[in-house]
């Protein structure tokens, strides 16, 4: 941790308002059945930062992101990107909002090809409309989207997988893909749903300079993850979950000593004989 | 003579003939034709204005409408086996069918140079002697009968379901299965002519076996070489087309009911007309389905099943055999669906066709109590049942199917995971 | 059993106007199963409703082109009616819905109650006259060479028929090859990603089905006018199967699959049939076996099985890449 810390002074308490908000959630709450999923009365994420969610199996992780991203529906409470209301919004204009997610479970679109992949990931393509694709007019924008997406995939290192077919690669190579996909929407806050899971070690590291990559561009970070060693590596925040509820945030080093989390976390998590 | 009495005599006496006058003017050529006549307490009126249609192999060859001596002739273009049917829609008010079930006669052989005769035994309809009050009590009863047997059937197909993620379009051909082993058991020349019955256990039993063949020899292979939902419904429907015509083929194209309590003569008790197997279908569903909720709730298998429905990872890592399970619920599925066929074929005919013509209804159960929630499949059984039935009232007969699709589409509008299901596995 | 003339008879039949009418519909069921990955078991009753729509319009006293567009514009709302309460929901609900749709429909305009529209079970006749007013060949002619020959009218019918065969191959290209048709596809491989990357995953699938039902209803068109007749019993549940079989067959999710597939198929169909009437009648055991009716449903026997057989070992068809399938099986 350098010094000039972007998150230094901020209180580690669950709920704690911080400096310059990006998203912000109030009173939410999705249950299933007779389980209360998540039961969150106010977060706040950091602009700028990688502020990384934990805590153990059910949680309500996944759920949470469901929440913000429109793949789920609250059953009570509001959460605004940039101010604007998001509660009620579908997901696809979430994403189109600038909030854009990855799955747990890597959804590459796996017959077509690495390119197309990408060239999916736009916002305003006239020739996605039926009209515009019929009258034709929308090869100027393909152009573009085209050099964008070389582009990013230089960066993530998939150049020579172009034209491929994105089930052809391997599980390491589909998380960049996935990321550098989501970048291609020129998102504002990304969600990464445990980026790390059934990636081969080897491109962990890799991984992580790319999460990082994002964040030095300008992008807010969320993201899922188990690994402490991971989270204390790379998080600027650190927000702790258990049933459903924020047990605890604060600075990666405040958490690791964090008795609390300790308890719920760590203690359930090692309980565990099948995570 | 009381009520009761005429509303058996109606269908027992009153018989219409068909008397054959070839027409001399196409004498030379092949024709189909005859006379129809409603006999009505020994008296014969000839029925005018009647429209029978020919057609051969969906191909309409042409139609032809009997005159005010109730004849009625449709030349055809060469010796072979037609489909003949009688337009109910076009018989005058008051008449119809002495057997309903016989408005088509699918395999009428022409000879060569043959102006073939066929009949049509008419009788006198019976809708405008009974009282709203009967009328709509016997509907009722008749739509716990359907509701009954929609149930049964729709309980195996919702369970495979609910283990597997699978529906499975070659349910209605398990139904007609049912029917059509029963019919072989009971009924015919070739088989052992048992009582009805008796005939039904060995029907079901093929239809369990049936269900665990599927399932050995098809869908856990499928399952295992990773084959997607997608694909095997596609399968599916292709089992269930192939299915279908065999029976086709095998069983012919006409429907035929089992000798056995073949015209029951109906009673009344409140008022309302019912036949004693129409009660027995619905008493002895309701048992069986009482049965089946028991199974699930207390056996170990049934158990295991709702788990498996659940989740079926947390199922397998808790030590229960999936594919056990799912052998299991193909054989209960099985041998639910072949005992709705024999009801179905029970109270109306058995005919090749029959299952499919179920299944519209079957879905819309099934999609009305919760797809994947065996209870919400008995529920929407009788709920649908009713409702179709119900809907002559205002309906005409033809729009059965109607309903049941507006059944369909307006709860998938409104409640999508149906009464019984959890909002969770619909999208 | 001459053999020459069934052969000449299956190749008629080949390049009929009744294959370029089938050719038609997949290509609006591959829009729909291959491309966007919709299950659309009830595809008859988009060729059912624009048939009839055009029928029932030119009882009215509609010219036949208007007629035409209104059987279309029919086609694609009965896509808008049963797409909007299932295409948010699994797949299975579309199929569920459809394959109860498409025979609720037959029986529906098949009633005593919708006769005075539908004229019932006798259907509609007296619309093709203009349209074989402009039939440049004399209809009674025959063109070919040999026994393989076809009367003007017929002649005129496939003409027409395949021509629109061809405009809707280009329409389907068109659309498959812009960013629409990636949206699509992208649809078919994973909904939540194609959502989580901004589209509106309901608005594309709805618009795959109409298009689709369009253009089947396109197909209904065709057979009526050369039928010259609409009838509800022509769109049998088996149809749609049938037309199943021709787009995998062919190779679903491709552009040539419906064409290739209709005409394999055809001619396969064609031959079976032959080859088991000709069983039925000359080999004892076969003929004691089946009636000559059963024997001419063999056929259909095998369009199941070959439905399934194809689904589980050739699910790529004739044109598909087998290489995209086994990505698939992962």
């Amino acid at each position: 941790m350098n010094a000039e810390h972007p998150m230094a002074g901020v209180p580690a308490q669950p709920g704690v308002p911080k400096p310059d908000p990006v998203l912000v959630a109030n009173g939410l709450q999705r249950s299933f059945g007779g389980l209360r999923a998540v039961d969150v009365d106010h977060l706040e994420i950091p602009r700028h930062t990688i502020t990384s969610l934990i805590g153990p199996n059910g949680a309500g992780k996944t759920t949470l992101f469901n929440l913000f991203t429109g793949f789920d529906e609250a059953d009570e409470g509001d959460w605004h990107l940039n101010g604007g209301p998001l509660a009620g919004i579908s997901a696809y204009q979430v994403a189109r909002k600038g909030m854009v997610r990855t799955f747990q479970l890597t959804k590459s679109l796996a017959r077509l090809t690495v390119m197309d992949n990408m060239l999916v990931a736009t916002k305003d393509h006239p020739g996605e409309n039926l009209w515009g694709a019929i009258t034709g007019g929308w090869k100027t924008t393909e152009a573009a989207n085209r050099e964008r997406a070389v582009e990013l995939l230089a960066r993530f290192g998939l150049e020579h997988m172009t034209d491929e077919f994105a089930g052809g690669l391997s599980g390491g190579q589909r998380k960049l893909l996935e990321m550098a996909r989501a970048l291609m929407m020129e998102p504002e806050v990304v969600m990464l749903d445990e980026p790390m899971a059934g990636v081969n070690p080897a491109l962990t590291q890799s991984l992580l300079t790319h999460i990082t990559g994002l964040r030095d561009d300008g992008k807010t970070v969320i993201f899922v993850e188990h690994d402490m060693d991971v989270v204390q590596e790379i998080s600027d925040w650190v927000v702790v979950m258990a049933q459903g509820k924020i047990i605890a945030e604060g600075l990666p080093g405040d958490i690791a000593r964090n008795r609390a989390v300790i308890d719920a976390y760590l203690g359930q998590h090692h309980g565990e004989a099948a995570s | 003579m009381s009520r009761r009495a005429r509303f058996a005599w109606f269908w027992l006496a009153t018989i219409a003939i068909v008397v054959m006058t070839p027409l001399a003017s196409i004498a030379a050529g092949e024709s189909i034709g005859g006379t129809l006549i409603q006999k009505i307490d020994d008296e014969k009126v000839p029925v005018e204005g009647v429209t029978i249609t020919v057609t051969q192999d969906g191909t309409e060859i042409g139609s032809g409408t009997s005159g005010a001596d109730g004849k009625w002739q449709v030349p055809v273009d060469d010796a072979g086996i037609y489909q003949v049917r009688l337009e109910t829609s076009t018989l005058p008010d008051g008449v119809g069918l002495t057997d309903p079930d016989k408005a088509e006669l699918s395999e009428v052989k022409v000879r060569e140079g043959q102006a073939k005769k066929v009949i049509f035994p008419l009788g006198e309809a019976t809708v405008s002697t009974v009282s709203t009050y009967s009328r709509v009590g016997a509907l009722f009863i008749a739509g716990l009968k359907l509701g009954a047997i929609i149930a049964l059937s729709a309980v195996g197909l919702s369970l495979v379901f609910g283990v597997t993620g699978l529906v499975n379009f070659a349910h209605a051909e398990m139904v007609t299965l049912g029917a059509v082993a029963a019919y072989f058991f009971h009924a015919s020349p070739t088989g052992p002519q048992w009582p009805l019955v008796v005939a039904i256990v060995p029907a079901v039993l093929v239809g369990a076996a049936f269900g665990w063949l599927q399932e050995r020899a098809l869908w856990r292979p499928l399952r295992n070489r990773q084959t997607g939902l997608v694909a095997m419904m596609v399968v599916s429907i292709g089992l269930s087309f192939a299915a279908r015509y065999l029976f086709l083929i095998f069983f012919g194209g006409e429907p035929r009911a089992y000798p056995d309590f073949a015209g029951q003569p109906p009673f009344e008790l409140f008022g309302i007309a019912m036949v004693p197997k129409q009660l027995a279908t619905i008493v002895i569903s309701l048992i069986v389905l009482a049965g089946v909720g028991l199974f699930l709730q207390r056996s170990r298998s049934g158990t295991a099943m709702r788990a498996v429905s659940d989740d079926t990872d947390l199922a397998e890592s808790s030590g229960i055999n999936v594919n056990r399970i799912i052998l299991i619920t193909w054989i209960l599925a099985g041998g639910l669906a072949a005992l709705g066929g024999v009801f179905f074929g029970l109270n109306e005919a058995v005919q090749w066709d029959m299952g499919f013509k179920l299944l519209l209804l079957i879905f819309a159960a099934v999609v009305l109590g919760g797809l994947g929630t065996a209870y919400g499949a008995m529920l929407g059984g009788f709920v649908v049942g009713v409702a179709v039935e119900m809907s002559t009232l205002v309906f005409p007969n033809e729009l059965k199917a109607a309903v049941g699709l507006v059944v369909l589409i307006i709860m998938l509008l409104i409640k999508p995971q149906g009464l019984l299901g959890s909002k969770e596995r619909i999208g | 059993m001459d053999w020459s003339s069934v052969l000449i008879d299956g190749l008629l039949a080949t390049i009929g106007p009744i294959t370029a009418a089938y050719a038609v519909s997949a290509i609006g069921l591959n829009l729909q199963f291959g491309y966007a990955g919709l299950l659309n078991f009830g595809h008859v009753a988009f060729m059912l409703v624009g048939a009839y729509g055009m029928g029932i319009a030119a009882n009215f006293g509609a010219p036949l082109w208007l007629g035409i567009i209104i059987g279309i514009l029919a086609a694609m709302a009965l896509g808008l009616l049963l797409g909007i309460p299932t295409l948010r929901l699994r797949a299975d609900y579309l199929a569920i819905t459809t394959i109860a749709a498409a025979e609720a429909i037959r029986l529906l305009v098949r009633s005593s109650w919708a006769q005075p529209l539908t004229n019932g079970v006798f259907g509609i006749q007296g619309f093709a006259g203009p349209f074989f007013a402009l039939n440049p060949f004399p209809a009674a002619e025959l063109y070919g060479f040999g026994d393989f020959v076809v009367t003007g009218r017929k002649l005129w019918v496939m003409i027409v028929g395949w021509t629109v065969v061809a405009l809707m191959t280009l329409l389907i290209a068109r659309l498959i090859h812009s960013p629409w048709g990636r949206v699509l596809k992208a649809i078919r491989e994973d909904e939540d990603a194609t959502t989580s990357l901004g589209k509106n995953v309901f608005a594309y699938k709805l618009q795959a089905l109409m298009i689709g039902g369009g253009i089947a209803g396109v197909a209904g068109i065709l057979l009526a006018l050369e039928q010259q007749n609409v009838t509800p019993d022509a769109y049998l549940p088996k149809i749609t199967f049938i037309l199943y079989v021709i787009v995998i067959l062919g190779g679903a999710g491709t552009i040539l699959g419906p064409i290739v597939g209709a005409v394999v198929f055809q001619f396969m169909f064609f031959t079976i049939d032959a080859l088991m009437v000709n069983a039925q009648a000359n080999i004892s055991w076969v003929g004691d076996l089946l009636t000559p009716a059963a024997a001419g449903q063999v056929k259909l026997v095998f369009v199941g099985i070959g439905m399934m057989l194809l689904m589980i070992y050739r699910p790529q068809g004739i044109l598909g890449n087998r290489e995209e399938v086994l990505i698939d099986e992962r």
